[in-house]
Protein backbone atom coordinates (compact mmCIF):
# COMPACT_ATOMS: atom_id res chain seq x y z
CA UNK A 1 0.00 0.00 0.00
CA UNK A 2 2.88 2.22 0.60
CA UNK A 3 6.46 1.66 0.27
CA UNK A 4 9.46 3.98 1.04
CA UNK A 5 12.63 3.13 -1.56
CA UNK A 6 15.47 4.72 -0.07
CA UNK A 7 14.14 7.80 0.48
CA UNK A 8 15.77 11.00 1.38
CA UNK A 9 14.87 14.82 1.80
CA UNK A 10 17.71 17.60 3.25
CA UNK A 11 16.28 21.09 3.92
CA UNK A 12 19.53 22.88 3.09
CA UNK A 13 22.41 21.35 5.31
CA UNK A 14 20.04 19.92 7.48
CA UNK A 15 18.73 16.32 7.07
CA UNK A 16 14.95 15.51 6.94
CA UNK A 17 15.08 12.02 6.27
CA UNK A 18 17.77 9.80 5.39
CA UNK A 19 17.51 6.96 2.92
CA UNK A 20 14.26 5.50 4.41
CA UNK A 21 13.20 2.01 3.02
CA UNK A 22 9.83 0.27 4.67
CA UNK A 23 6.49 -0.97 3.51
CA UNK A 24 3.20 -0.12 5.62
CA UNK A 25 0.57 -2.81 4.43
CA UNK A 26 -3.38 -2.16 3.52
CA UNK A 27 -4.80 -2.46 7.09
CA UNK A 28 -1.91 -1.96 9.04
CA UNK A 29 -2.26 0.31 12.70
CA UNK A 30 1.61 1.67 12.49
CA UNK A 31 3.27 4.28 15.44
CA UNK A 32 5.78 6.22 14.11
CA UNK A 33 7.95 7.48 17.27
CA UNK A 34 11.35 9.17 17.83
CA UNK A 35 12.95 12.45 19.06
CA UNK A 36 11.69 15.81 17.96
CA UNK A 37 13.40 17.06 14.75
CA UNK A 38 14.19 13.18 14.13
CA UNK A 39 12.13 13.30 10.59
CA UNK A 40 9.01 12.37 11.78
CA UNK A 41 6.97 15.22 10.19
CA UNK A 42 9.64 15.09 7.18
CA UNK A 43 8.51 11.24 6.61
CA UNK A 44 4.62 12.17 6.50
CA UNK A 45 4.74 15.04 4.66
CA UNK A 46 6.73 13.33 1.96
CA UNK A 47 3.82 10.97 1.70
CA UNK A 48 1.34 14.14 1.44
CA UNK A 49 3.58 15.55 -1.33
CA UNK A 50 3.46 18.84 1.17
CA UNK A 51 7.95 18.48 0.50
CA UNK A 52 9.50 17.07 -2.12
CA UNK A 53 11.58 14.47 -2.09
CA UNK A 54 15.12 14.51 -2.99
CA UNK A 55 15.70 10.86 -3.92
CA UNK A 56 14.22 7.73 -3.73
CA UNK A 57 10.52 6.65 -4.19
CA UNK A 58 7.22 6.67 -3.04
CA UNK A 59 4.65 4.07 -4.33
CA UNK A 60 0.96 4.35 -2.93
CA UNK A 61 -1.66 2.37 -4.23
CA UNK A 62 0.47 2.00 -7.64
CA UNK A 63 1.97 5.10 -8.10
CA UNK A 64 4.96 6.83 -7.33
CA UNK A 65 4.06 10.04 -5.15
CA UNK A 66 7.52 11.92 -5.79
CA UNK A 67 6.59 12.12 -9.15
CA UNK A 68 3.22 13.47 -8.39
CA UNK A 69 2.48 16.25 -11.19
CA UNK A 70 1.28 19.86 -9.49
CA UNK A 71 -2.50 18.95 -10.65
CA UNK A 72 -2.81 15.51 -9.56
CA UNK A 73 -1.51 15.99 -5.57
CA UNK A 74 -5.13 17.36 -4.27
CA UNK A 75 -6.71 14.26 -5.28
CA UNK A 76 -3.87 12.42 -3.97
CA UNK A 77 -3.83 14.28 -0.79
CA UNK A 78 -7.72 13.95 -0.45
CA UNK A 79 -6.72 9.83 -0.71
CA UNK A 80 -5.72 10.24 2.66
CA UNK A 81 -7.32 11.83 5.74
CA UNK A 82 -5.59 14.21 7.80
CA UNK A 83 -5.18 14.64 11.91
CA UNK A 84 -2.84 16.89 13.39
CA UNK A 85 -1.83 18.03 16.94
CA UNK A 86 -3.18 20.93 16.62
CA UNK A 87 -3.54 23.22 13.47
CA UNK A 88 -6.48 21.73 12.25
CA UNK A 89 -9.82 23.17 11.75
CA UNK A 90 -11.04 26.01 10.09
CA UNK A 91 -11.49 28.61 12.87
CA UNK A 92 -14.36 30.52 11.01
CA UNK A 93 -16.51 27.33 10.08
CA UNK A 94 -18.79 25.84 12.73
CA UNK A 95 -18.61 22.05 13.40
CA UNK A 96 -20.56 20.83 10.78
CA UNK A 97 -19.01 23.15 8.14
CA UNK A 98 -15.74 22.14 8.94
CA UNK A 99 -16.90 18.45 8.37
CA UNK A 100 -18.54 19.60 5.76
CA UNK A 101 -15.70 21.37 3.74
CA UNK A 102 -13.81 18.15 3.49
CA UNK A 103 -16.78 16.41 0.60
CA UNK A 104 -17.45 20.10 -0.83
CA UNK A 105 -14.14 20.15 -1.76
CA UNK A 106 -14.51 16.45 -3.45
CA UNK A 107 -17.70 17.96 -4.83
CA UNK A 108 -20.31 15.50 -3.08
CA UNK A 109 -23.59 17.25 -3.51
CA UNK A 110 -25.67 19.08 -0.67
CA UNK A 111 -27.87 16.83 -0.19
CA UNK A 112 -25.28 13.98 0.42
CA UNK A 113 -23.47 16.13 2.57
CA UNK A 114 -26.30 17.17 4.76
CA UNK A 115 -26.85 12.95 5.19
CA UNK A 116 -23.55 12.19 5.79
CA UNK A 117 -22.02 15.03 8.16
CA UNK A 118 -24.71 14.42 10.92
CA UNK A 119 -23.97 10.68 11.12
CA UNK A 120 -20.20 11.39 11.55
CA UNK A 121 -21.34 13.81 14.17
CA UNK A 122 -22.68 10.13 16.04
CA UNK A 123 -19.86 8.21 15.75
CA UNK A 124 -17.45 11.39 17.03
CA UNK A 125 -20.34 11.81 19.75
CA UNK A 126 -20.62 15.17 18.81
CA UNK A 127 -24.08 15.28 17.67
CA UNK A 128 -25.38 18.38 19.63
CA UNK A 129 -22.19 21.13 18.99
CA UNK A 130 -22.67 20.83 15.34
CA UNK A 131 -23.36 24.35 15.45
CA UNK A 132 -20.61 25.49 17.43
CA UNK A 133 -17.10 27.09 16.17
CA UNK A 134 -14.32 25.16 17.42
CA UNK A 135 -12.87 27.87 19.72
CA UNK A 136 -16.54 26.86 21.69
CA UNK A 137 -15.44 22.84 22.03
CA UNK A 138 -12.48 20.96 23.90
CA UNK A 139 -9.34 20.33 22.67
CA UNK A 140 -10.83 16.77 23.04
CA UNK A 141 -13.80 17.70 20.84
CA UNK A 142 -12.11 19.35 19.12
CA UNK A 143 -9.56 16.34 17.40
CA UNK A 144 -12.58 14.36 17.36
CA UNK A 145 -14.53 17.19 14.88
CA UNK A 146 -11.11 16.51 12.89
CA UNK A 147 -11.05 12.54 12.73
CA UNK A 148 -14.68 12.73 11.82
CA UNK A 149 -13.53 15.18 9.11
CA UNK A 150 -10.58 13.15 8.46
CA UNK A 151 -12.34 9.95 7.75
CA UNK A 152 -15.45 11.44 6.26
CA UNK A 153 -14.34 10.92 2.54
CA UNK A 154 -14.04 7.18 3.55
CA UNK A 155 -9.83 7.14 3.20
CA UNK A 156 -7.51 4.45 2.73
CA UNK A 157 -4.89 5.86 5.40
CA UNK A 158 -5.38 7.92 8.56
CA UNK A 159 -2.37 9.92 8.82
CA UNK A 160 -2.56 11.26 12.88
CA UNK A 161 0.36 13.62 13.74
CA UNK A 162 0.75 13.34 17.30
CA UNK A 163 -3.27 13.54 17.97
CA UNK A 164 -3.46 13.12 21.62
CA UNK A 165 -0.25 15.64 22.13
CA UNK A 166 -2.02 17.96 23.67
CA UNK A 167 -5.38 15.97 25.38
CA UNK A 168 -5.27 14.93 28.89
CA UNK A 169 -5.33 10.81 29.59
CA UNK A 170 -8.20 9.95 29.51
CA UNK A 171 -9.37 11.93 26.44
CA UNK A 172 -6.28 10.40 24.77
CA UNK A 173 -7.15 7.62 25.20
CA UNK A 174 -10.97 8.29 23.85
CA UNK A 175 -9.22 9.46 20.46
CA UNK A 176 -7.31 6.05 20.59
CA UNK A 177 -10.68 3.77 20.66
CA UNK A 178 -11.36 5.66 17.83
CA UNK A 179 -8.59 5.47 15.50
CA UNK A 180 -8.66 1.90 16.41
CA UNK A 181 -12.18 1.47 15.33
CA UNK A 182 -11.79 3.61 12.42
CA UNK A 183 -8.64 0.88 11.91
CA UNK A 184 -11.02 -1.75 12.35
CA UNK A 185 -13.38 -0.98 9.39
CA UNK A 186 -9.82 -1.33 7.19
CA UNK A 187 -8.44 1.84 6.88
CA UNK A 188 -4.61 2.03 7.54
CA UNK A 189 -3.73 4.06 10.42
CA UNK A 190 -0.24 5.66 10.44
CA UNK A 191 0.06 7.41 13.79
CA UNK A 192 2.99 9.75 14.98
CA UNK A 193 3.25 9.93 18.98
CA UNK A 194 5.29 10.41 21.79
CA UNK A 195 3.35 8.48 24.40
CA UNK A 196 5.14 5.71 25.77
CA UNK A 197 2.00 4.71 27.28
CA UNK A 198 -0.12 4.11 24.04
CA UNK A 199 2.76 2.95 21.95
CA UNK A 200 3.38 0.00 24.76
CA UNK A 201 -0.51 -0.30 25.42
CA UNK A 202 -1.81 -0.71 22.03
CA UNK A 203 0.89 -3.31 20.77
CA UNK A 204 1.06 -2.58 17.38
CA UNK A 205 3.70 -2.65 14.61
CA UNK A 206 6.57 0.67 15.88
CA UNK A 207 8.44 2.42 13.10
CA UNK A 208 11.14 4.63 15.30
CA UNK A 209 13.07 7.09 13.47
CA UNK A 210 16.17 9.18 14.83
CA UNK A 211 17.93 11.93 12.94
CA UNK A 212 16.85 10.80 9.83
CA UNK A 213 16.96 7.06 10.07
CA UNK A 214 14.99 4.07 10.35
CA UNK A 215 16.34 2.69 13.53
CA UNK A 216 13.63 -0.21 14.35
CA UNK A 217 10.78 -1.39 12.55
CA UNK A 218 8.96 -3.91 14.89
CA UNK A 219 5.76 -5.73 15.00
CA UNK A 220 4.01 -5.02 18.50
CA UNK A 221 7.05 -3.27 19.68
CA UNK A 222 7.53 -1.20 22.81
CA UNK A 223 8.36 2.58 23.43
CA UNK A 224 12.42 2.70 24.30
CA UNK A 225 13.70 5.54 26.43
CA UNK A 226 15.95 6.55 23.63
CA UNK A 227 12.74 7.86 21.43
CA UNK A 228 12.36 10.63 23.85
CA UNK A 229 14.23 14.02 23.59
CA UNK A 230 14.95 14.20 26.93
CA UNK A 231 16.35 10.97 29.13
CA UNK A 232 13.29 9.20 30.64
CA UNK A 233 12.42 10.96 33.97
CA UNK A 234 10.97 9.35 36.58
CA UNK A 235 7.37 9.70 37.05
CA UNK A 236 5.22 10.73 39.98
CA UNK A 237 3.49 7.98 42.15
CA UNK A 238 -0.32 7.68 40.61
CA UNK A 239 0.74 9.41 37.38
CA UNK A 240 -1.96 8.97 34.74
CA UNK A 241 -0.78 7.52 31.73
CA UNK A 242 0.13 9.12 28.63
CA UNK B 1 -22.74 24.04 -8.63
CA UNK B 2 -22.18 23.79 -4.71
CA UNK B 3 -18.72 24.31 -4.97
CA UNK B 4 -19.27 27.71 -7.30
CA UNK B 5 -22.07 28.53 -4.19
CA UNK B 6 -19.45 27.36 -1.85
CA UNK B 7 -16.63 29.55 -3.11
CA UNK B 8 -18.99 33.22 -3.60
CA UNK B 9 -20.29 33.06 -0.17
CA UNK B 10 -16.47 33.12 1.02
CA UNK B 11 -15.27 35.74 -1.07
CA UNK B 12 -18.13 38.10 0.80
CA UNK B 13 -17.15 37.12 3.61
CA UNK B 14 -13.53 37.64 3.34
CA UNK B 15 -14.23 41.02 1.92
CA UNK B 16 -16.84 41.70 4.91
CA UNK B 17 -13.66 40.90 7.04
CA UNK B 18 -11.21 43.27 5.40
CA UNK B 19 -13.13 46.27 5.27
CA UNK B 20 -10.09 48.24 5.37
CA UNK B 21 -8.13 46.62 3.13
CA UNK B 22 -10.82 46.06 0.41
CA UNK B 23 -11.20 49.67 0.66
CA UNK B 24 -7.45 50.60 0.49
CA UNK B 25 -7.16 48.76 -3.32
CA UNK B 26 -10.35 49.94 -4.15
CA UNK B 27 -9.66 53.42 -4.20
CA UNK B 28 -5.95 52.58 -5.60
CA UNK B 29 -7.67 50.77 -8.55
CA UNK B 30 -10.29 53.83 -8.90
CA UNK B 31 -7.49 56.32 -8.99
CA UNK B 32 -5.89 54.96 -11.24
CA UNK B 33 -8.46 54.23 -14.03
CA UNK B 34 -9.27 57.77 -13.46
CA UNK B 35 -6.15 59.03 -14.41
CA UNK B 36 -6.47 56.74 -17.27
CA UNK B 37 -9.92 57.76 -18.27
CA UNK B 38 -8.65 61.53 -18.54
CA UNK B 39 -5.70 60.38 -20.85
CA UNK B 40 -8.09 58.66 -23.05
CA UNK B 41 -10.47 61.47 -22.82
CA UNK B 42 -7.52 63.90 -24.18
CA UNK B 43 -6.60 61.17 -26.89
CA UNK B 44 -10.06 60.77 -27.81
CA UNK B 45 -10.66 64.69 -28.65
CA UNK B 46 -7.32 64.95 -30.13
CA UNK B 47 -8.02 62.37 -32.65
CA UNK B 48 -11.53 64.15 -33.18
CA UNK B 49 -10.39 67.25 -33.95
CA UNK B 50 -7.84 65.71 -36.40
CA UNK B 51 -10.64 64.08 -38.14
CA UNK B 52 -12.99 67.52 -37.99
CA UNK B 53 -9.54 69.73 -39.89
CA UNK B 54 -9.29 66.55 -42.15
CA UNK B 55 -13.25 66.32 -43.25
CA UNK B 56 -13.43 70.57 -43.36
CA UNK B 57 -10.07 72.11 -44.30
CA UNK B 58 -9.94 70.65 -47.65
CA UNK B 59 -9.29 74.01 -49.16
CA UNK B 60 -5.92 74.46 -51.40
CA UNK B 61 -4.96 78.12 -51.69
CA UNK B 62 -3.12 79.03 -54.92
CA UNK B 63 -1.31 82.76 -54.53
CA UNK B 64 -0.60 84.27 -57.22
CA UNK B 65 1.75 86.83 -58.83
CA UNK B 66 0.65 90.61 -59.35
CA UNK B 67 1.49 90.10 -62.55
CA UNK B 68 -1.27 87.23 -63.41
CA UNK B 69 -3.50 89.34 -65.05
CA UNK B 70 -7.56 88.66 -64.24
CA UNK B 71 -7.89 86.86 -67.79
CA UNK B 72 -4.91 84.80 -67.02
CA UNK B 73 -5.97 83.98 -63.53
CA UNK B 74 -8.96 82.59 -65.33
CA UNK B 75 -7.81 80.36 -67.65
CA UNK B 76 -5.51 79.19 -65.01
CA UNK B 77 -8.95 78.33 -62.51
CA UNK B 78 -10.30 76.87 -66.36
CA UNK B 79 -7.23 74.32 -66.45
CA UNK B 80 -7.32 73.36 -62.41
CA UNK B 81 -11.38 72.81 -62.66
CA UNK B 82 -10.23 69.95 -64.99
CA UNK B 83 -7.69 68.50 -62.58
CA UNK B 84 -9.11 65.32 -61.07
CA UNK B 85 -10.40 65.56 -57.25
CA UNK B 86 -11.12 69.56 -57.89
CA UNK B 87 -14.77 70.01 -56.43
CA UNK B 88 -14.43 73.88 -57.60
CA UNK B 89 -12.60 76.86 -57.94
CA UNK B 90 -13.05 80.63 -56.32
CA UNK B 91 -11.12 83.68 -57.49
CA UNK B 92 -10.33 85.92 -54.38
CA UNK B 93 -9.21 89.49 -54.32
CA UNK B 94 -6.41 90.76 -52.53
CA UNK B 95 -8.89 92.98 -51.45
CA UNK B 96 -11.71 90.49 -50.45
CA UNK B 97 -8.85 88.43 -48.39
CA UNK B 98 -7.98 91.27 -46.44
CA UNK B 99 -11.56 91.66 -45.77
CA UNK B 100 -11.60 88.00 -44.65
CA UNK B 101 -8.78 88.46 -42.59
CA UNK B 102 -10.31 91.58 -40.71
CA UNK B 103 -13.42 89.12 -39.81
CA UNK B 104 -11.13 86.50 -38.42
CA UNK B 105 -8.84 89.33 -36.37
CA UNK B 106 -12.31 90.55 -35.45
CA UNK B 107 -11.02 92.89 -32.05
CA UNK B 108 -7.42 93.16 -33.78
CA UNK B 109 -8.55 94.20 -36.92
CA UNK B 110 -7.92 97.53 -36.64
CA UNK B 111 -3.74 96.02 -37.02
CA UNK B 112 -4.15 95.27 -40.40
CA UNK B 113 -5.47 98.83 -41.19
CA UNK B 114 -2.57 100.76 -40.37
CA UNK B 115 -0.62 98.93 -42.81
CA UNK B 116 0.49 101.54 -45.70
CA UNK B 117 -0.28 98.55 -48.72
CA UNK B 118 -2.03 95.53 -48.51
CA UNK B 119 0.42 92.38 -48.11
CA UNK B 120 -1.82 89.89 -49.47
CA UNK B 121 -2.03 88.22 -53.48
CA UNK B 122 -4.71 87.71 -55.27
CA UNK B 123 -5.27 83.73 -54.79
CA UNK B 124 -7.29 80.92 -56.12
CA UNK B 125 -8.69 78.63 -53.62
CA UNK B 126 -9.84 75.71 -54.72
CA UNK B 127 -12.12 73.20 -52.92
CA UNK B 128 -11.20 69.36 -53.25
CA UNK B 129 -13.76 66.72 -53.17
CA UNK B 130 -11.01 64.79 -50.62
CA UNK B 131 -8.08 66.12 -48.74
CA UNK B 132 -6.95 63.26 -50.34
CA UNK B 133 -6.22 64.94 -53.77
CA UNK B 134 -4.36 67.85 -52.32
CA UNK B 135 -1.18 66.44 -52.66
CA UNK B 136 -1.71 65.80 -56.74
CA UNK B 137 -3.77 68.95 -57.42
CA UNK B 138 -1.10 71.17 -55.61
CA UNK B 139 1.59 69.20 -57.75
CA UNK B 140 0.26 70.20 -60.89
CA UNK B 141 -0.60 73.72 -59.85
CA UNK B 142 2.82 74.23 -58.25
CA UNK B 143 4.02 73.53 -61.97
CA UNK B 144 1.60 76.06 -63.72
CA UNK B 145 3.25 79.51 -64.31
CA UNK B 146 2.11 82.61 -62.12
CA UNK B 147 2.07 80.81 -58.91
CA UNK B 148 3.76 82.38 -55.69
CA UNK B 149 2.84 80.04 -53.03
CA UNK B 150 0.40 77.49 -52.41
CA UNK B 151 -1.18 77.22 -48.90
CA UNK B 152 -3.07 74.25 -47.68
CA UNK B 153 -4.08 72.59 -44.26
CA UNK B 154 -2.07 69.21 -44.61
CA UNK B 155 0.12 70.54 -42.46
CA UNK B 156 -1.91 71.60 -40.44
CA UNK B 157 -3.54 68.11 -40.24
CA UNK B 158 -0.10 66.32 -40.29
CA UNK B 159 0.81 67.68 -37.18
CA UNK B 160 -2.12 67.31 -35.21
CA UNK B 161 -2.16 63.69 -35.90
CA UNK B 162 1.29 63.70 -34.93
CA UNK B 163 0.54 65.02 -31.71
CA UNK B 164 -2.55 63.20 -31.58
CA UNK B 165 0.02 59.90 -31.81
CA UNK B 166 2.84 61.64 -29.54
CA UNK B 167 -0.32 61.81 -26.86
CA UNK B 168 -1.60 57.87 -27.36
CA UNK B 169 2.02 56.93 -26.78
CA UNK B 170 3.27 58.55 -24.02
CA UNK B 171 -0.38 57.81 -22.49
CA UNK B 172 -0.08 54.27 -23.19
CA UNK B 173 3.21 54.53 -21.11
CA UNK B 174 1.70 55.84 -18.24
CA UNK B 175 -1.36 53.63 -18.80
CA UNK B 176 1.16 50.49 -18.63
CA UNK B 177 3.31 52.17 -15.44
CA UNK B 178 0.10 52.97 -13.33
CA UNK B 179 -1.45 49.28 -14.09
CA UNK B 180 1.39 47.77 -12.78
CA UNK B 181 1.78 50.16 -9.91
CA UNK B 182 -1.82 49.10 -9.51
CA UNK B 183 -1.18 45.16 -9.65
CA UNK B 184 1.28 46.10 -7.02
CA UNK B 185 -0.90 47.31 -4.69
CA UNK B 186 -3.67 45.12 -4.88
CA UNK B 187 -1.74 42.51 -4.56
CA UNK B 188 -0.02 43.34 -1.47
CA UNK B 189 -2.92 44.23 0.14
CA UNK B 190 -4.79 40.74 -0.78
CA UNK B 191 -1.21 39.41 0.75
CA UNK B 192 -2.02 41.08 3.89
CA UNK B 193 -5.62 39.22 3.69
CA UNK B 194 -3.65 35.62 2.59
CA UNK B 195 -1.10 36.08 5.43
CA UNK B 196 -3.79 36.33 7.70
CA UNK B 197 -5.24 32.95 6.63
CA UNK B 198 -1.77 31.29 5.95
CA UNK B 199 -2.80 28.32 8.73
CA UNK B 200 -6.46 28.39 6.68
CA UNK B 201 -4.86 27.71 3.53
CA UNK B 202 -2.55 25.04 4.57
CA UNK B 203 -5.35 23.36 5.85
CA UNK B 204 -7.05 23.51 2.71
CA UNK B 205 -3.90 22.41 1.00
CA UNK B 206 -3.56 19.14 3.71
CA UNK B 207 -7.22 18.07 2.86
CA UNK B 208 -6.74 18.02 -0.64
CA UNK B 209 -8.03 21.40 -2.01
CA UNK B 210 -7.23 22.19 -5.78
CA UNK B 211 -5.72 25.47 -6.22
CA UNK B 212 -8.43 27.20 -7.62
CA UNK B 213 -10.77 25.81 -4.89
CA UNK B 214 -8.19 28.32 -2.21
CA UNK B 215 -7.63 31.12 -5.04
CA UNK B 216 -11.17 30.90 -5.69
CA UNK B 217 -12.41 33.58 -2.82
CA UNK B 218 -9.66 35.78 -3.15
CA UNK B 219 -9.47 35.61 -6.52
CA UNK B 220 -13.21 36.90 -6.84
CA UNK B 221 -12.19 39.52 -3.80
CA UNK B 222 -9.62 40.65 -5.93
CA UNK B 223 -12.10 40.93 -8.89
CA UNK B 224 -15.28 41.97 -7.14
CA UNK B 225 -12.88 45.21 -5.88
CA UNK B 226 -12.00 45.76 -10.17
CA UNK B 227 -15.87 46.50 -10.53
CA UNK B 228 -16.85 48.47 -7.72
CA UNK B 229 -13.37 50.57 -8.54
CA UNK B 230 -14.48 50.19 -12.46
CA UNK B 231 -17.84 51.86 -11.39
CA UNK B 232 -16.85 54.66 -9.25
CA UNK B 233 -14.28 55.85 -11.32
CA UNK B 234 -16.50 55.71 -14.71
CA UNK B 235 -19.76 57.86 -12.50
CA UNK B 236 -16.24 60.58 -11.54
CA UNK B 237 -15.07 60.56 -14.74
CA UNK B 238 -18.61 61.53 -16.14
CA UNK B 239 -18.61 64.44 -14.26
CA UNK B 240 -15.14 65.32 -14.51
CA UNK B 241 -15.48 65.30 -18.62
CA UNK B 242 -18.95 67.35 -18.02
CA UNK B 243 -17.63 70.03 -15.75
CA UNK B 244 -14.39 70.00 -18.15
CA UNK B 245 -16.84 70.68 -21.08
CA UNK B 246 -19.19 73.19 -19.28
CA UNK B 247 -16.10 75.31 -18.23
CA UNK B 248 -12.96 74.98 -20.57
CA UNK B 249 -15.36 74.24 -23.59
CA UNK B 250 -15.32 78.20 -24.37
CA UNK B 251 -11.85 78.55 -24.34
CA UNK B 252 -11.02 75.82 -26.38
CA UNK B 253 -13.75 75.92 -28.77
CA UNK B 254 -11.79 77.83 -31.22
CA UNK B 255 -9.70 74.47 -31.35
CA UNK B 256 -12.72 72.36 -31.25
CA UNK B 257 -14.96 73.00 -34.60
CA UNK B 258 -16.60 70.48 -34.10
CA UNK B 259 -16.75 70.28 -30.48
CA UNK B 260 -15.97 67.62 -27.58
CA UNK B 261 -16.37 64.08 -28.34
CA UNK B 262 -19.95 63.50 -26.51
CA UNK B 263 -20.11 62.66 -23.19
CA UNK B 264 -22.52 59.81 -23.05
CA UNK B 265 -20.33 57.86 -26.02
CA UNK B 266 -17.23 59.29 -23.80
CA UNK B 267 -18.66 57.70 -20.53
CA UNK B 268 -20.05 54.63 -21.92
CA UNK B 269 -16.46 53.46 -23.68
CA UNK B 270 -14.77 54.14 -20.64
CA UNK B 271 -17.21 52.32 -18.48
CA UNK B 272 -16.50 49.25 -20.53
CA UNK B 273 -12.83 49.39 -20.69
CA UNK B 274 -12.61 50.31 -16.96
CA UNK B 275 -14.92 47.03 -15.68
CA UNK B 276 -12.27 45.26 -18.39
CA UNK B 277 -9.38 46.83 -16.71
CA UNK B 278 -10.53 46.85 -12.89
CA UNK B 279 -11.16 43.24 -12.91
CA UNK B 280 -8.00 42.17 -14.77
CA UNK B 281 -5.98 44.12 -12.21
CA UNK B 282 -8.23 42.69 -9.31
CA UNK B 283 -7.35 39.40 -10.97
CA UNK B 284 -3.75 39.43 -11.50
CA UNK B 285 -3.26 41.43 -8.39
CA UNK B 286 -4.85 38.06 -6.41
CA UNK B 287 -3.56 35.19 -8.58
CA UNK B 288 0.40 36.86 -7.81
CA UNK B 289 -0.24 37.64 -4.02
CA UNK B 290 -1.48 33.72 -3.56
CA UNK B 291 1.48 32.74 -5.82
CA UNK B 292 3.73 31.35 -2.77
CA UNK B 293 1.34 29.52 -0.62
CA UNK B 294 -0.13 27.20 -3.26
CA UNK B 295 1.43 24.34 -5.10
CA UNK B 296 3.98 25.00 -7.97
Amino acid sequence: MIEYKNVSKKYGKNIGVEDISLRIDGGEFVFLVGPSGAGKSTFVKLLLKMVDADRGSIMYNGYDVTKLRPRTIPGHRRSMGIVFQDFSLLPKKTVFENIAFAMEIVQKPRNTIMKQVPMMLDIVGLREEAKKYPQELSIGEQQRVAIARSIINNPGVLIADEPTGNLDPDTGWEIMRLLEQINRRGTTVLMVTHSREIVNAMNKRVIAIRDGRLVRDERGGLYHPEYDDEPEQPKPEGALPL
Amino acid sequence: MSTVRAILRQAFAQMNRNKMMAAASLFSIAAILLVLGIFLIIVVNINAMARDVQDNFDQVQINLFDAVSPVESQEMMDEIGLMPGVASTEYQTREAALESWKVRWGENADLLDRMPTNPLPNSIIITLADIEYAEGVVESVNAMIGVESINYSQDTVDQLLHLARVVQIVSLIVILVLVVISITVVSNTIKLTVLAREREIVIMRYIGATNWYIRGPFLLEGIAIGIIAAVISSVAIGFIYYYAIENLGHDLAMFMPMGFVPLRFVVENLAIIFVALGVSIGACGSIISMRRFLER
